[in-house]
């Protein structure tokens, strides 16, 4: 094993070990584990569920029923296009169409620069303003295509 | 000596969608350059969307209105005197008198916007924290019995009576009780829940401590959707400066009872936005859905009696226990009391957020309020409730807003989205949609609903594809009373209904399609 892989593991110890006291802690610690890595590496399964005094299947269970947890590194930034109703009402499905052309790449892919990773959500609240999608936690409302251009540049 | 002018520039997600962070930025070096003093107060929005950016600046007493502003606008305003009040192109008047806000009845929403959202001061100054201070001095059955006398029901969007809940949680015994808020906000069409955490938190923070203490719960979860980054943000520093206030804690305020709080962070899962999946989201687990006895009040989160409910339902409770149950009974009509937050969205010139009694036609609201649609071609075709409600025909559009009137014409209020769509809309595609959001967000514990969605798409495809259109047709209805009537929970059990409503009032598009290449 790298020792790189190794600092992974000691990091994700203590960031389980910093929440296992609280009530229902796999999702906490789950977060705190994609905010400092972008994802939750494979590796900090075994981890996790040793400090929880879970199985590995049942952490594995969790990671990948929920949607926003990732098992691999995004690119530098996510790109998350609403495909819910009412932006698809104000044309999402286009921009949607124009977004994976642009960045070549298909839903959950990231781009082969490493820049920017392209995800599907349902539904930023932003709907009286559609269409919408948010870069990293930034939201922006009535994308155009040339919208979206300047948002990537 | 110069004054300090007090402007009003939203922090609310949609406006900063939008640019009101230039906005701000772009005011606040304006007045630095011309020595103008100014206070930038970034208040939560007033839901009037179509205007934002909206800044607002306090003349005497008055609120007047710019927007929609863009930070090239600025230099502008400031040459027209709008720290005075002076005319410009983007003059609106004064805030509270333009007609889509001075319509509306805000109870619920009486705060949003108006005040700095994370300001104790700003919220007890505009009301805030009367009702708990009511609560206070009442018995836990007597604040029971004010919430089931309101006539509140669910606004989440079963609409099931929430003095009920409560009154199940207060008679069970237990030495661990809780108060669960479900802000898992996920309808395509819906920002109300998001609008309250980032705009007023603290009146869902009261409504949960009224809550817990009406029910002996001392402790409470406010669940909340990953995608509203702002909202947990706003709402964790609310529930701090709230505790550093003494209105959680050990001792709320000197009452002798406890009462803490804290926000969970969702992971994009849809279907956890049911109470019982979100429960075992609450847990740790994944967010399968569970079956039903027993019922959440009496083997809730941990097993425990738990309080679960939506954002909107425990933000109505201040001002219930402040002006009355018989004050919020008042309005609205039949069965469906008090105010319904309509949240009006999609394809339509003035979207944004409605507060009304319970009662107006849908009619009046797409157009009087939302002026019809953006693009300015006819409105074909309207979901209300989210994506799990029924598309509703122009046909149908004088019915009133009201939970058993949409009932009786197979459509729901749900949680108040309207996602408004015109005449160029694909009703086949929307059904389609229906069918594949359900395949990508059902838990998988019920077959109908696992198997059924995905089956749902492709005979959908095959419809389209011109392939056995009559034997296919038959077939998705009677697939669609598979998972009515079979499904675990209301994803499987509702994601039919667009399908339904398709069928049924737009046929036209549920066909054979003459183009090429085939779908799916």
């Amino acid at each position: 094993m790298s020792q790189g892989q190794s600092q992974h593991e000691d990091e994700i110890r203590r960031l389980a070990e910093a929440r296992a006291s609280e009530p229902g802690a796999l999702l906490p610690i789950l977060h705190a584990i994609q905010d400092r890595f972008g994802y939750v590496p494979e590796e900090g399964v075994p981890v996790v569920a040793e400090v929880l005094n879970l199985s590995r299947a049942e952490v594995h269970g969790v990671v990948t029923f929920y949607h926003f947890f990732r098992t691999h590194a995004p690119g530098k930034k996510t790109l998350y296009i609403c495909r819910a109703e009412a932006c698809q009402s104000m044309g999402s499905r286009a921009l949607e169409t124009y977004a994976r052309k642009k960045l070549n790449v298909d839903f959950h892919e990231t781009t082969a620069d490493g820049r920017v990773s392209l995800e599907p959500v349902y539904c930023l609240g932003n709907c009286a303003c559609s269409p919408a999608v948010m870069l990293d936690e930034t939201v922006y409302g009535r994308v155009t295509p040339q919208r979206l251009d300047e948002i990537l540049s | 000596m110069a004054v300090t002018t007090k402007i009003f520039v939203p922090s609310d997600t949609t406006a900063r969608s939008l640019g009101a962070d230039a906005v701000a930025a772009a005011v606040a070096s304006e007045a630095a350059r011309r020595g103008a003093k100014v206070e930038i107060v970034r208040n939560g929005s007033r839901g009037l969307y179509w205007l934002e950016p909206l800044v607002e600046v306090l003349v005497g007493n008055e609120r007047i209105a710019y927007g929609p502003v863009a930070a090239a606008d600025v230099p502008a305003l400031f040459d027209a005197g709008f720290l005075t009040g002076g005319k410009h192109a983007l003059t609106l008047g004064p805030t509270e008198k333009i007609d889509y806000l001075a319509r509306q009845t805000r109870l619920t929403f009486a705060r949003v916007g108006v005040i700095d959202p994370v300001s104790l001061d700003d919220y007890r100054a505009h009301g805030g924290y009367r009702g708990l201070a009511n609560a206070l001095k009442m018995s836990g059955a007597d604040i029971v019995a004010a919430v089931t006398d309101s006539g509140l029901r669910g606004r989440g969007g079963a609409a099931f009576p929430t003095g009920i809940k409560w009154k199940t949680v207060l008679g069970t015994n237990a030495d661990q009780k809780y108060v669960v808020c479900n802000a898992d906000e996920g309808d395509s069409g819906t920002f109300a829940d998001r609008m309250i955490l980032e705009s007023d938190p603290f009146v869902l923070i009261e409504g949960m401590t009224i809550a817990g203490i009406a029910v002996g719960a001392t402790r409470g979860f406010i669940y909340i959707r990953a995608e509203y980054p702002q909202g947990i943000k706003t709402t964790r520093e609310a529930i701090e400066r709230a505790k550093a206030a003494g209105f959680l804690g050990d001792n709320v305020q000197g009452s002798g009872k406890a009462f803490h709080l804290e926000v969970r962070e969702a992971a994009g899962a849809y279907i956890c936005g049911e109470e019982t999946s979100l429960l075992e989201s609450l847990e740790g687990k994944r967010g399968m859905v569970r079956y039903r006895p027993p019922l959440p009040a009496i083997k809730g989160l941990f097993g425990k009696p738990t309080i679960i409910n939506n954002v909107l339902s425990l933000a109505s409770v201040p001002i219930i226990l402040d002006k009355g149950a018989a004050f919020y009974k008042n309005f609205g009509v039949g069965r469906s009391r008090g105010t319904i937050t309509i949240q009006l969205a999609g394809n339509v010139k003035r979207g944004g957020l409605i507060e009304l009694a319970f009662g107006l036609p849908l009619k009046e609201i797409l157009y009087d309020f939302g002026g019809g649609s953006a693009s300015g071609r006819p409105i074909r075709a309207v979901q209300a409730g989210g994506p799990l409600g029924a598309y509703v025909h122009p046909s149908q559009f004088g019915t009133p807003f009201d939970y058993e009137q949409f009932a009786a014409v197979g459509a729901m209020v749900g949680h108040g989205g309207l996602v408004v769509f015109d005449d160029t809309v694909d009703m086949g595609e929307q059904a389609r949609f229906a069918m594949e959001f359900c395949a990508i967000e059902s838990c998988g514990k019920c077959t109908p609903c696992r198997i059924g969605a995905v089956r749902g798409v492709e005979v959908i495809d095959r419809i389209r594809n011109g392939e056995n259109e009559t034997g296919n047709l038959a077939l998705l209805r009677d697939l669609c009373d598979t998972m009515v009537t079979g499904s675990l929970c209301a994803l499987g059990g509702m994601a039919p209904f667009p399908v339904l409503s398709v069928l049924n009032h737009f046929p036209e598009d549920l066909k054979a399609r003459t183009s090429w290449p085939p779908v799916g």
